[in-house]
């Protein structure tokens, strides 16, 4: 078994407006595609969501706010999954409900820990 | 009203645990086999006693005061030992060292916990727990054991004896863990109360009074824990409760001949109401702020299936505590489960997909949810799983409840 991670992206559009009964319909999408990961066993982490708010730094002490404002897509979260191989990784991610919103899911191997 | 022969064995069982409780809290596990030969001559004694004489006024007050005189005699023959004792107790106060054992209500509740806590300890294996557990916080018999297990006296008295052997080299110590320590210790406890319960709640043995009294001792224990301040976290109430919820399903439970009856077609008249009740009781009392345990989900589930109506609300709520409950804790069941739940909330179509992905080749469970699933969609595909499914259980209800779904294919 091999660990992956997937690396949310999405875009923060302060326009647009979820009425509770879409909010609900999306906490759904996004409860059921975890469950049917966990189902298989293929969940080492469930992972965090980020939030917007943030800066980044480097070196010298500079720090601005971030994350990178002048990108419009932004990091909002992560999930650790465990696959034999990474084309099962990536079979996974297709099920994740964030495309619906315009987001995207990028998936890293993990570089197992040498001690 | 129980008659003298039903009173004294159960008498005798409760008040086993209790005495070889304090003594061997007293004793120690260095020399716990004298506080159970105490215990055990005590009541030989009144047996003998008893048989000849008739029933004391106050059985219990008689068997307390046979056993502490025989616990002070024994320290006062035994003068190096008793040496000892003495020397702990003065280092403790400087009081006189009359040996008074504590035969109180506190102390005997406090007593079985700190036991509780010594045997399901980490260092022995979960199995050497339960056979602990049963013996000395349960006073169940050596044959007992060995039928609620399905293995042999030999087998649970090897069992028993390595275990006191790792606690006695382990020197674990009789009394409450440090403050800091309670909640992981208490995992140990609570994973060990309830395969005690699942011993008889799920075991094949015949022998069904003894199953029934496998569940409420391990209920019982549950009720210590959640009456002491220091053991009583979430957890706990969480666990009584599902305890409480599986419980009341025992009678249902157990057709005539001693087979199981499934869930579905269980006569509700049958379920406990006054345990569903309790069970309700210990859930609200569960609730707190902090993350849910697996056996708050697993009663919020359990609580769900105590109300045999359908609705679309029952099935999505039980299809989300089992997506949170896999997050937190894998296994095959709650697997199964989800996919059962999803297909009555969602679907069958949607559960097929997601019920094909399991992988869970080898288990008998999986090939009959697969039957079920694909009936009057794919009814080959449906009979080719429940085929595979009656090859892999010997369990003569499951196996005479696939053959059905079986000859219900084949008349269609």
């Amino acid at each position: 078994m091999n660990e992956f991670t997937f690396i949310y992206r999405n875009q923060q559009n302060p326009d647009v407006q979820f009425s509770p009964e879409q909010m609900q319909g999306i906490l759904k999408q996004w409860r059921d595609w975890m469950g049917s990961m966990a189902a298989q066993n293929k969940i080492v982490s469930p992972g965090n969501r980020l939030a917007f708010e943030g800066a980044v730094v480097r070196k010298d002490n500079v720090v601005t706010d971030g994350p990178y404002a002048e990108i419009k897509e932004m990091i909002s979260g992560y999930t650790v999954v465990q696959t034999e191989t990474l084309a099962e990784a990536i079979e996974l991610a297709k099920g994740c409900p964030i495309f619906n919103a315009g987001g995207s899911v990028e998936v890293r191997s993990i570089i197992p820990m040498n001690m | 009203m129980k008659t003298e022969n039903e009173l004294i064995p159960h008498l005798f069982r409760t008040e086993y645990s209790k005495l070889t409780a304090v003594l061997g809290r007293l004793f120690g596990f260095e020399h716990i086999e004298i506080a159970e030969d105490i215990v055990s001559d005590t009541f030989m004694i009144a047996a003998e006693t008893w048989g000849q004489k008739g029933l004391p006024e106050n059985p219990v007050a008689w068997l307390y005061t046979v056993a502490k005189n025989k616990a002070k005699d024994h320290l006062k023959r035994n003068q190096l030992f008793s040496e000892k004792i003495i020397a702990a107790i003065k280092a403790d106060t400087d009081e006189s060292y009359e040996i008074e054992i504590d035969l109180s209500g506190k102390n005997i509740s406090d007593s079985q916990l700190q036991m509780m806590f010594a045997i399901c300890h980490p260092a022995i294996p979960a199995e050497a727990q339960i056979a602990l557990s049963l013996r000395i916080l349960c006073g169940f018999g050596i044959e007992e054991i060995a039928d609620a297990f399905l293995t042999n006296k030999s087998t649970i008295n090897k069992r028993l004896f390595r275990a006191k052997e790792k606690l006695r080299t382990e020197r674990v110590k009789i009394e409450f863990p440090p403050k800091p320590e309670i909640s992981r210790r208490l995992n140990t406890v609570l994973t060990t109360l309830y395969l005690l319960f699942n011993e008889g709640y799920y075991s094949l043995s015949q022998n069904i009074s003894l199953r029934k009294d496998l569940c409420l001792e391990a209920m019982r224990l549950m009720l210590l824990l959640s009456e002491n301040k220091e053991t009583n976290e979430p957890q706990v109430s969480a666990l009584l409760a599902l305890m409480c919820f599986h419980a009341s399903r025992f009678e249902a439970r157990m057709g005539e001949d001693g087979e199981s009856v499934l869930y579905e077609e269980q006569d509700t008249a049958l379920w406990d109401q006054e345990l569903i009740a309790k069970g309700e009781h210990f859930l609200s009392l569960s609730a707190n702020d902090s993350q849910p345990s697996k056996y708050h989900l697993e009663a919020a589930i359990a609580y769900w299936h105590t109300n045999k109506t359908d609705s679309t609300e029952k099935w999505e709520s039980i299809l989300q505590l089992y997506n949170i409950l896999l997050l937190i804790e894998y296994s095959p069941a709650a697997a199964l489960n989800r996919t059962y739940a999803l297909a009555r909330a969602n679907g069958k179509e949607l559960a097929i997909i997601e019920a094909e992905k399991l992988n869970l080749e080898g288990n008998y469970l999986y090939h009959s949810l697969l039957g079920h699933l694909y009936t009057d969609v794919d009814n080959e595909t449906a009979r080719h799983h429940f085929n595979i499914a009656l090859k892999l259980t010997r369990s003569i209800p499951d196996r005479r409840k696939i053959q059905e779904h079986i000859k219900k294919l084949q008349m269609s």
